[in-house]
């Protein structure tokens, strides 16, 4: 049962995504257009609203439910697999109107050849795990 | 009260859930980063034995494939019964651009061109959305994270590393949607 509040969380993040239309390759589109603010809305609140709530998690050093600090991993310092792997990962975004999270909640929607684009996400996570040794990070 | 969320929401709105939802996974002691999900993925089906990537212990990650279990049901919450039949409604600059690539203007959330059945089962179709996915899977992966991971929690720790991430993000979007649709989608 200790999972259960994941199980809760991911249904609220299930149901952002759906009706914010983010899951929508329609938005998605009309993001990488700049058509509309709507896309940039959603992204830019979530991201004030963070760099406020991690910058008083990190002033008052907060703690998590369990009584442990909550600490931020800096990643790692580096260049290309940041911009490599990222325009691969923007030109999948912009083909399919989905990175994973609404990937998964297209299939709940009802949209189910999102399961193709999921299904295809995860073979090639497994072909970069495949020749990660051989790519420059 | 039905009727009132199954409007779509707005953008502050849905942007101030979607942090809450990063924060409430930190003081569940996790952090929000869904493309890991995949990576898990791989590890359950017993790929650690043969590609070292995947040799991890995955069990520790449970939490967060439960997280995705509980988005399909968000998902489904959002397509039954907070669903409204209202097309999205986006500009009709995107409207008339997409129509010259041959998508007709929107009846729903998702194209008919790339999401129906007869989509799904023609060659091309089929192959745009696993190129999609590959392409999604692979990048985010050698990126160290997606949308959520570098976009949102990344961001929000204003690490440099997510900047350049969220960057490339948007420069493979950019090249997908201006150069490469117009071949993609000539007719």
């Amino acid at each position: 049962m200790k999972f259960i509040k994941f199980l809760i969380t991911g249904i609220f993040f299930g149901i952002v995504m759906a009706k914010s239309e983010a899951i929508s390759w329609y938005r998605i589109q009309e993001m990488f257009r700049f058509q509309a603010f709507h896309m940039y809305g959603i992204i830019g609140v979530a991201v004030i609203m963070g760099v406020i709530g991690v910058w008083i998690i990190k002033k008052f050093k907060l703690r998590d439910y369990h009584g442990n600090p909550i600490v931020f991993y800096p990643k790692d310092k580096s260049m290309i697999r940041y911009i490599a792997g990222g325009i691969i990962f923007g030109m999948g975004w912009a083909l399919s109107g989905a990175c994973p999270g609404p990937m998964v909640v297209n299939i709940g929607y009802g949209y189910y050849a999102m399961a193709i684009v999921f299904l295809f996400a995860i073979i090639g996570t497994y072909l970069y795990g495949l020749i990660k040794d051989k790519l420059p990070h | 009260m039905i009727e009132f969320i199954s409007q779509s929401w707005t953008w502050w709105f849905s942007g101030a859930v979607i942090s809450v939802v990063m924060f409430t996974l930190l003081f569940f002691g996790q952090s929000f980063g869904f493309s890991s999900n995949l990576r898990t993925i791989c590890s359950a089906a017993g790929l650690g034995n043969s590609v070292s990537f995947f040799n991890f212990n995955w069990k520790t990650q449970i939490w967060n494939l439960v997280f995705l279990v509980g988005a399909v049901l968000g998902g489904f919450i959002s397509g039954t019964v907070l669903k409204n039949d209202q097309p999205v409604q986006i500009s009709d600059a995107t409207i008339a651009d997409l129509g010259k690539l041959g998508f007709s203007a929107p009846v729903s959330i998702q194209p008919d061109e790339l999401f129906s059945l007869e989509s799904v089962l023609s060659l091309k179709g089929f192959l745009l959305l696993a190129i999609g996915g590959l392409m999604v899977g692979f990048g985010s992966r050698y990126a160290g994270g997606c949308t959520s991971g570098h976009a949102i929690s990344g961001l929000s720790d204003l690490q440099i590393p997510s900047l350049i991430a969220v960057i490339g993000f948007f420069i493979g979007g950019l090249m997908m949607t201006h150069l490469l649709f117009p071949l993609i989608f000539s007719h």
